[in-house]
């Protein structure tokens, strides 16, 4: 029989190895942007890793999650296959969305991954509709909604908020705060820069912390999530978090001094949990699962290269269910 | 005569018009310290400081309304969309504030407001982020709506927005603001409602705006080889619309194809088609046809894409078609 020890450090390599295929996904992603094998805008995750990863791993397959732009690791956290996401990037039939979506629209209604989505604020009521409908069905779901700080002054995260509060509906909302929207440091954008504070005047619980240690994500998160399914009382978490990237690849963050960057650099959770677990993990087992991304990534990477593009026929059946209206 | 960029002379015309007068203040998401998502503001920050340059936060319906009260009681916003995909989030304040104020209060209050920012395709940035929005502004009484393809006219129908008392909507585009172009010295104003003819021709006038004034241009040129006499013509203003410069171009050529991006279901080119064959009935060789963005949201495939974006091919074929019938 396992020691408890043990046991937490597989579960905790199970984390850092979703958190490790994330990172470099991203990492190839960018690559590939590089290459112009992606177009249009890519925003990569890098740094806020141990948020979906960590709130992920609350949830069964049957909950819902639904999210900004800013989605590939949510995606992979949620359950996406590698290959789909990277397919996606390239704009290939075999993607999730089916080439046809990119980046910023990661579908995958098999593990109930509502989207990613461009405009701001506006997935937010999506997440609460998802919630709604869970209470409806008296299904016992959960629907996790993330946003970044941005999305804290625009009406669809009031209107959502308000709603889901008023309806004890069963959601987290989720703030990735990770101090900019665009070049735009959060004490620019909103007079009270605790945004779990918010809640306060929905009348709903917060919490607020920052997401170093992937197990504190899960085990905050997970908190919330068994009060919304357990009491369908909604709440709404503030994680502070850092992206190490540009907004997107058009970015080059001139706003932040390369000082504060290695700071947060420092305290990488992915490289956190892996101290964790070279402390306490077997090494061997450690490069092995390693080696397993590497892997992974590669094959990925393979199957959106060697797959073949959408081809126009897509186009209507796609526009409608049913016939084509004009 | 300088050479100038599309987005260098639209930044000319907004710091000209403040300078001139101190009710003009710019406000948009990341105008100020970042300089611009698309460096339209740069430099203005520095020019005139936090309280004429305001860097808003993502709050579109917030602050574009707020533009239409400071516009009410006497200011004179310049109001920035990162793109005009987001103003969907600030329509209910364009369509039933901007562009009703005026007739609600009996007149007594005006609107003198500018919205401005990139518009329709940019590239493989998907369906969100894709969208054409002339359309449903110019159909609002009340709103006036210009986009210029040209350094020139930008410069020039900016600061006719600036100081027009209405409101007006500056359509620009992502895929314009690194062209180059000839401004005038001395210009000042381009007014609104006329149209201009960018490449004489016999055969064919093509309609078209923005940046499908450039492809209608090439499509002419190709044509030209062929033996086809192509008339462009460039609208600048969608609202007002420039009536009797098309109408006289189609009198004279006999056919009219008309190109801008965005859905066929009703819109610019809809609106066209029908003054051509209300206005100009007998000296129509040809249906007015229209080349347009197809009928489905963009998709990100960058090949399906362009696939549904109009380009020079699609033009080509439809002024062969225009010609051919006749011929
Ligand atoms: C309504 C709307 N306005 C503007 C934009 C352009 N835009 C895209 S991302 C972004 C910044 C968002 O920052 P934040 O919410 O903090 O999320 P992050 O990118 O940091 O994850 C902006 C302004 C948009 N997509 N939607
Ligand atoms: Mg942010």
């Amino acid at each position: 029989m396992l020691g408890r020890q043990t046991m937490d450090h597989e579960h905790l390599a199970s984390l850092y190895r979703q958190m490790l295929l994330i990172r470099r996904l991203e990492e190839e992603a960018a690559r590939a942007y590089a290459m112009g094998k992606i177009g249009g805008f890519l925003h990569l995750y890098i740094g806020q890793e141990a948020v979906g990863v960590g709130a992920c791993a609350t949830l069964t397959r049957d909950d819902y999650v639904v999210t900004t732009y800013r989605d590939h690791g949510i995606a992979i956290a949620k359950g996406m296959a590698p290959g789909a996401m990277m397919a996606e990037l390239y704009g290939k039939a075999t993607g999730c969305s089916g080439g046809l979506g990119g980046s910023m629209h990661m579908f995958d209604k098999p593990n109930n991954m509502l989207g990613g989505h461009g405009i701001i604020g506006g997935h937010i009521p999506l997440g609460v509709g998802a919630a709604f409908a869970s209470k409806y069905n008296k299904d016992g779901r959960v629907t996790l909604c993330f946003f970044g700080d941005g999305a804290v002054s625009i009406q669809g995260f009031h209107e959502g908020v308000s709603l889901a509060a008023l309806w004890k509906l069963p959601i987290v909302f989720i703030c990735e705060n990770n101090e900019y929207s665009m070049g735009t440091p959060l004490s620019r954008t909103l007079s009270q820069t605790d945004v779990s504070l918010k809640a306060v005047g929905y009348g709903i619980p917060h919490d607020r912390f920052f997401a170093t240690d992937v197990l504190e994500v899960e085990q905050r998160i997970g908190q919330a999530v068994e009060r919304a399914r357990n009491e369908s009382m909604p709440t709404l978490v503030e994680v502070r978090t850092y992206r190490f990237r540009g907004h997107s690849m058009s970015d080059p963050g001139k706003y932040r001094t390369a000082a504060e960057l290695e700071e947060q650099k420092q305290k990488d959770p992915l490289i956190q949990a892996r101290l964790k677990l070279e402390l306490g993990w077997d090494a061997a087992k450690l490069a092995a699962l390693e080696a397993s991304v590497e892997a992974e990534v590669e094959a990925a990477v393979k199957f959106a290269e060697d797959s073949p593009e959408p081809d126009a026929s897509v186009l209507e059946p796609t526009t409608y269910d049913g016939p084509f209206a004009s | 005569m300088r050479t100038l960029r599309y987005r260098e002379a639209l930044r000319e015309a907004m710091i000209e018009e403040m300078e001139r007068d101190r009710t003009v203040f710019l406000m948009g998401e990341e105008v100020g310290y970042y300089n611009g998502a698309y460096k339209v503001s740069e430099g203005m920050l520095e020019k005139f400081g936090p309280e004429r340059v305001v860097d808003a936060p993502i709050a579109e319906g917030g602050f574009a309304g707020l533009g239409v009260g400071a516009a009410m009681v006497g200011l004179r916003p310049i109001i920035e969309f990162m793109t005009w995909n987001f103003s969907a989030i600030a329509f209910d304040q364009i369509l039933n504030n901007a562009a009703k104020i005026r007739q609600m209060s009996g007149g007594q209050y005006n609107c003198p407001i500018v919205f401005r920012g990139p518009n329709a395709s940019a590239k493989q940035v998907g369906s969100q982020h894709s969208h054409a929005m002339e359309h449903f502004y110019a159909q609002v009484p009340g709103l006036k709506v210009v986009a210029p393809a040209f350094p020139a006219d930008a410069k020039g129908l900016m600061k006719a927005a600036i100081r027009d008392d209405n409101p007006v909507l500056v359509m620009e585009s992502e895929t314009l603001y690194s062209i180059k172009g000839e401004v005038p010295d001395d210009l000042d104003v381009v007014p609104f409602g006329r149209a201009q003819i960018v490449r004489p021709g016999s055969q064919a006038t093509i309609v078209a705006y923005s940046r499908m004034t450039h492809v209608a241009l090439d499509a002419a040129a190709a044509l030209e080889k062929e033996g086809i006499s192509v008339e462009v013509l460039d609208l600048r203003s969608l609202r007002p619309l420039d009536e009797d410069t098309i109408v006289a171009s189609v009198k004279k050529t006999h056919r009219c194809v008309v190109v801008h991006e965005g859905w066929p279901y009703g819109g610019v080119g809809a609106e066209i088609s029908d003054r051509v064959q209300r206005l100009a009935f007998d000296w129509l060789d040809a249906p007015v046809l229209r080349v347009t963005t197809r009928d489905v949201p963009m998709p990100y495939n960058a090949k399906l894409e362009q696939y549904c974006m109009p380009q020079v091919d699609r033009v080509i074929a439809a002024v062969r078609r225009a010609v051919h019938r006749s011929a």
